[in-house]
């Protein structure tokens, strides 16, 4: 589609402004009390996040995702919501299986890696019901690390020359200084995100082990954040290691306690991935009725997370899958 | 297809070519699947100190396991650091990172790659695909671009549905004017036929080795657009029975990414 050296002007749609002084003001009210949060997921779904949201997804598609919330916003029919998928894989699959986006800023989407594609994503995306702009895994992490420094965009040199830059909502700018041509970046305020950690205190500090991939900068993009965690520690247990703290509580609006969080994606130190149901999801997926019977099954008919973790094998099949950990700590 | 052979597949001597590519001592962001596996041989054979790192976060890992995912603990295990995809780009941005080593795609002569969507019409996409994920920022800031791919009509085409990943764009000098770093830019491509790369003055591809049984002949039915050649043309040297072993053995001994033997 790119013609020979015609200038490109981006026309994707922006669908969240970068307007960094709403946002101030947005975060002037928020409260900075270290009060108790913790609440069940079904609680923290309906409060936090409304039909029509745009909602952010920490982790990286199939490791360390918030899992629980994402069932919860197909449990409770949550639609309409706008959606940022870098490297968006299970997520993904989990919430256009729920049919609640309408418009998705797109990374990587409708795959998930080595195990092929998704088949409904790939029909929900074809259908024309979703509208989307185009992006990459480093500038929808830069769009939120934008938010993050509290700046309207950031200069940075990818997407140029490219029909990603056609169908993103980027534009081109000439660097004041040297003259260099940049792609500006806007700042992407999600209104709500969702991240699963290894241990939060009730008031929402969270620690992650291994990588973080964009989640320090999703924390502080987005105006209301929901953390799942793992395991609930005492204040006193995360003051032992703080440089492990990715989220302060005056960034968390809620705190659900998930074991298994991130389940049937991998919890790296804790358990890896079930590549067996993730192979089930692909397989239901091929016709809306067996995926119906499939989310009846265990989404639609299960009253929480738990419920879904004990129809996949509970504890037993969550032991198999630590051994599989290769970080495990035993 | 390439010819068959008794002691090695096509995805084995496609993985043994591609470890030769990368230099020791190099830093290289990996994606997952075949390039994983090709920058796990070369640590293993001429460039154990290659620093691989993964566009999620983690940095020099010491692999038990080919990973499934560019994120998940596999690629985690061992590691020096463990970051995050800021950090990763950003040293790519910087100038740090030698290597990107890609994926299967469509491709076209100057090198650029579509992952994104088949039809005409960006809206109403005949075939969804993924998108670029991390390729266009790695393609874009890297130094050298690699590119790991089944060699037909389809993939190797005159004309891209969508142009995720710049390669050399519309010919010499079009990275620069579109603004992306001077001096970077794709490097090599494998497929199941030869060992590509690219012209230093039309930046156009071509064919610097024909795998062994392969002929230009073949290379040129199964390609979209024009393909140059070297002259004199060589051919790619086989898989050593060293480099087979260890990428038996070693690198993928469930045969995930070359195949089951016996199969």
């Amino acid at each position: 589609m790119t013609g020979a050296d015609d200038p490109i002007v981006p026309q994707g749609t922006l669908f969240m402004s970068p307007d960094v002084n709403a946002a101030r003001s947005f975060f002037s009210q928020k409260s900075r009390a270290m009060t108790p949060k913790l609440m069940t997921v079904a609680e923290a779904v309906s409060r936090f996040i409304h039909h029509g949201d745009y909602l952010a997804s920490g982790g990286f598609g199939g490791v360390r995702i918030a899992t629980a919330i994402l069932h919860e916003i197909v449990r409770q029919r949550i639609t309409h919501l706008g959606f940022s998928g870098h490297t968006a894989t299970h997520d993904f699959q989990i919430l256009a299986a729920g049919r609640s986006f309408d418009r998705c800023d797109v990374a990587y989407v409708v795959g998930l890696e080595t195990r092929g594609l998704s088949p409904n994503s790939r029909r929900y995306m074809e259908s024309g019901e979703v509208k989307t702009t185009e992006w990459s895994n480093a500038t929808l992490g830069w769009r939120y690390k934008a938010a993050a420094m509290g700046v309207p965009f950031l200069p940075v040199r990818s997407l140029l020359g490219t029909d990603v830059f056609r169908y993103s909502a980027a534009k081109e700018i000439i660097c004041p200084f040297t003259g260099e041509k940049l792609a500006a970046v806007p700042a992407l305020f999600p209104d709500v995100g969702i991240i699963h950690v290894h241990r939060a205190d009730v008031y929402g500090n969270a620690q992650v082990d291994g990588i973080a991939i964009a989640d320090y900068d999703v924390a502080r993009a987005s105006e209301r954040l929901i953390i799942t965690t793992e395991r609930l520690v005492s204040t006193e247990e995360v003051r032992k290691d703080p440089a492990r703290t990715m989220v302060p509580h005056w960034l968390t609006d809620a705190v659900c306690h998930v074991p298994y969080g991130s389940y049937p994606g991998n919890m790296p130190y804790e358990y890896y991935s079930d590549e067996e149901h993730l192979a089930e999801w692909l397989e239901a997926e091929k016709d809306q009725a067996t995926l119906d019977a499939f989310l009846n099954k265990y989404i639609y008919g299960t009253r929480d997370f738990a419920e879904y973790v004990a129809l996949k094998g509970g504890e037993k099949r969550m032991a198999e899958l630590r051994a599989l950990e290769p970080l495990r700590r035993d | 297809m390439p010819p068959q052979n008794e002691r090695y597949n096509a995805m084995e001597l496609m993985v043994c070519v591609a470890a030769r590519q990368l230099e020791d001592g190099k830093t290289a962001v990996i994606g997952t699947g075949m390039p994983l596996a090709a920058a796990m041989l070369a640590q293993k054979t001429a460039s154990p100190n290659l620093i691989i790192m993964f566009e999620a976060g983690s940095t020099a890992p010491q692999f038990r396991k080919l990973p499934i995912s560019v994120a998940d603990s596999h690629s985690q295990v061992g590691a020096i650091q463990h970051s995050s995809m800021d950090e990763i780009m950003e040293a790519c941005q910087r100038g740090m990172v030698d290597y990107t080593f890609l994926g299967g795609a469509q491709i076209d002569m100057y090198g650029n790659i579509n992952s994104t969507m088949i039809g005409t019409d960006y809206q109403h996409p005949k075939v969804r695909l993924p998108g670029s994920g991390g390729a266009n920022d790695l393609a874009s800031l890297c130094w050298k671009t690699l590119v790991i791919t089944p060699h037909d009509k389809r993939r190797f085409a005159a004309r891209l549905d969508f142009l995720t990943t710049p390669g050399y764009l519309t010919g010499p000098g079009a990275r620069e004017r579109a603004g992306l770093p001077p001096g970077s830019g794709p490097y090599k491509v494998i497929s199941t036929l030869g060992l590509m790369g690219y012209d230093p003055v039309s930046k156009r591809m071509r064919v610097e080795s024909l795998h062994p049984g392969v002929t230009k002949e073949d290379v040129i039915a199964n390609t979209g657009f024009e393909m140059l050649f070297v002259d004199p043309l060589p051919a790619t040297p086989e898989p050593t029975a060293e480099e087979l072993r260890i990428l038996r053995e070693e690198v993928d001994p469930q045969g995930i990414i070359i195949g089951k033997r016996g199969q």
